[in-house]
């Protein structure tokens, strides 16, 4: 490493700056949220006397306990059904299909940069008719569909590097497609499948849009759909809606902070690559 | 690259064909079967949807009664209508802040440093900058409309500064409501662009800097013609990520300003719930859609074909 030349200390400067930037918001967020219930506090100031109190009531009145449990069904419901099913189409479009085959794969491709707000509409009708709306399987089943682009885009780039030899070796020892798909592919995707499971689990937990549009009650829905109805009914109780607003956004973040550089990893690589 | 293309004299021969290789008839089913759920679950939720969105983007339908056919009538209003152009607009606007701040500020920040962050520093750093990645697009506006709020930290700083003058409820502002929302944008996505262009910029051989200082190049040249080129790729990422998340900005949009004063921060994807969800314009608001949809290709399309590799 070098040492600390000018310019490395603008740069440290400028990075400096930027972390406060992105910590301002929290920490003007912390001090409202201390601040006397019922009160107008000021953007950034430590109150003379800190109400932790109100992050007791805004745990009650988002009934924090049963959106955690809510977010952590769908989560559940997603997420490893998504990996799994774009896991073996991955593998499939990589390794068992020819050239003209790649058609299958635009199709999939195709759908990378649309926006959910273009199928919200005939979502919401398709959904209806299922008999699912206002239930978590209206935000379970669009959203795996809606992962399929990226999440087979994702696991197809990675089967691509896998060297041919190892497939041809098993299947020389006689095993089956889906024998050597889980005894020597999967263990292998590990890293791959991985950050899939970590990108996913943050999209399905941050989603706002498909909830708010299927899904009524505040209690079936993600965090941040909840998010979106607690401010709704709390908007003009500043106190309260931030004290809610970080506890909401507090299981992610703890999560974050446990496992940052696989989060790190997997957002960057999921930036490029998609 | 020289033209030996032809097989070179010493081949090996051709390895003994192998069991079922690609392209057999069982290859072919076992790929069906592998590829067959993913694919069910996206044509179901993805394909089919978009097929209806195109279909209703042809009606006239309250969502409720009988539809009528209406050709491209709905596609006309979209194109033309004057407060529906301006919400594409509020769109492209976005775009500004939501892709020009963090690109521009991260390229500052990767060309100062230009090394690895290694150590302490580099994990601080790297978990504060990603930490608005993490947290749901929701949260980000609920602090920002906190920020920005008539008491807020924003007008807070700006009075202490002795700027009262300038001081308003910003979201609430004709002017300066977009340009706040464009700052929410910017704010979320300036670390994960940062990061990109830092670790891009790792990249690129030092010696290229090396022999361009010899050259007597001046900073501004190097960053011309070194770090630009050099990090087209990590550029085009940002760029791609950024325009897409301004143009089908929704969340952001709904929590901070709703759309309001009037309709100066609105945008398609909010429009497009509205007339559907609230109007009962499924028609119109598929047509929006449809044409958010092609606005998003057609816009990502150039940034893709610019920068990618050469070859």
């Amino acid at each position: 490493m070098k040492t600390a030349s000018p310019n490395s200390l603008i740069a440290r400067g400028l990075i400096i700056v930027l972390m406060i930037v992105t910590l301002l918001p929290f920490l003007s967020m912390l001090s409202a949220a201390l601040a006397p219930q019922g009160t107008y506090p000021n953007g950034l100031q430590w109150p003379a006397d800190p109400q932790w109190g109100n992050f007791v009531r805004a745990f009650e009145v988002a009934r924090m306990d049963q959106l955690l449990l809510s977010s952590t069904l769908i989560v559940l419901g997603v997420v490893p059904v998504s990996v799994l099913i774009a896991t073996m189409a991955g593998y499939g479009l990589a390794k068992l299909t020819s050239n003209r085959y790649k058609w299958l794969y635009l199709v999939f491709v195709f759908g990378l940069t649309l926006p959910f707000e273009a199928v919200i509409t005939p979502l919401y009708y398709e959904v209806r008719a299922l008999g699912l709306l206002n239930t978590r399987f209206a935000i379970i089943l669009p959203l795996i569909g809606l992962y399929m682009p990226f999440s087979v885009y994702w696991m197809r780039a990675h089967f691509l590097n896998v060297p041919h030899d190892l497939t041809e070796a098993a299947q020389l020892d006689g095993a089956t497609r889906w024998k050597e798909f889980w005894l020597v592919q999967v263990p292998l995707a590990r890293p791959a499948i991985m950050s899939l499971t970590i990108l996913l689990f943050l999209w399905t937990w941050n989603q706002f849009l498909l909830p708010v549009v299927l899904v009524q009650d505040p209690m079936q829905r993600t965090m941040a759909g909840a998010l979106g109805a607690f401010q709704g009914q709390w908007g003009t109780d500043i106190p309260l809606l931030c004290a809610g607003s970080l506890l909401i956004l507090a299981p992610t973040v703890a999560l974050f902070l446990v496992f940052q550089r696989q989060f790190v990893a997997a957002l960057m690589q999921g930036a490029v690559k998609g | 690259m020289t033209d030996i293309k032809t097989s070179p004299p010493d081949a090996q021969p051709k390895p003994v064909r192998l069991p079922p290789s690609r392209g057999s008839r069982k290859t072919r089913m076992a790929a069906w079967l592998f590829v067959a759920p993913a694919f069910i679950a996206y044509a179901a939720f993805v394909l089919a949807p978009l097929c209806m969105s195109i279909y209703y983007s042809l009606l006239r339908w309250d969502g409720i009664g009988e539809a009528q056919f209406y050709g491209l009538s709905n596609y006309v209003t979209v194109l033309t209508d004057s407060d529906l152009l301006q919400i594409i607009g509020n769109a492209f606007q976005l775009v500004l802040y939501f892709t020009l701040i963090p690109v521009l500020l991260g390229l500052a920040v990767a060309a100062a440093i230009r090394s690895h962050m290694a150590g302490r520093f580099g994990t601080i750093t790297r978990t504060v900058l990603f930490l608005p990645q993490v947290i749901p697009l929701v949260a980000a506006g609920i602090a920002w409309s906190w920020m920005f709020a008539s008491t807020g930290l924003v007008n807070q700083t700006l009075k202490a500064i002795g700027l009262s003058s300038w001081a308003r409820g910003w979201l609430g502002d004709f002017v300066w409501a977009l340009p706040a929302v464009g700052i929410i944008g910017a704010w979320v996505l300036l670390g994960l662009c940062t990061m990109l262009l830092v670790t891009g910029i790792t990249k690129i051989d030092p010696s290229l800097y090396e022999a361009a200082r010899l050259d007597g190049a001046r900073p501004w040249h190097e960053f011309r013609y070194i770090t630009l080129p050099g990090l087209r790729q990590e550029i085009g990422v940002c760029i791609t990520v950024t325009v897409i998340a301004a143009l089908a900005s929704f969340d952001i949009v709904y929590i901070s300003t709703q759309g309001g004063p009037g309709i100066t921060t609105t945008v398609p994807g909010l429009e497009i719930y509205r007339l559907a969800f609230a109007h009962r314009q499924v028609g119109l608001a598929s047509a929006l859609a449809i044409v958010l949809m092609v606005l998003v290709l057609i816009s990502i399309a150039p940034v893709q074909w610019f920068t990618r590799d050469k070859k």
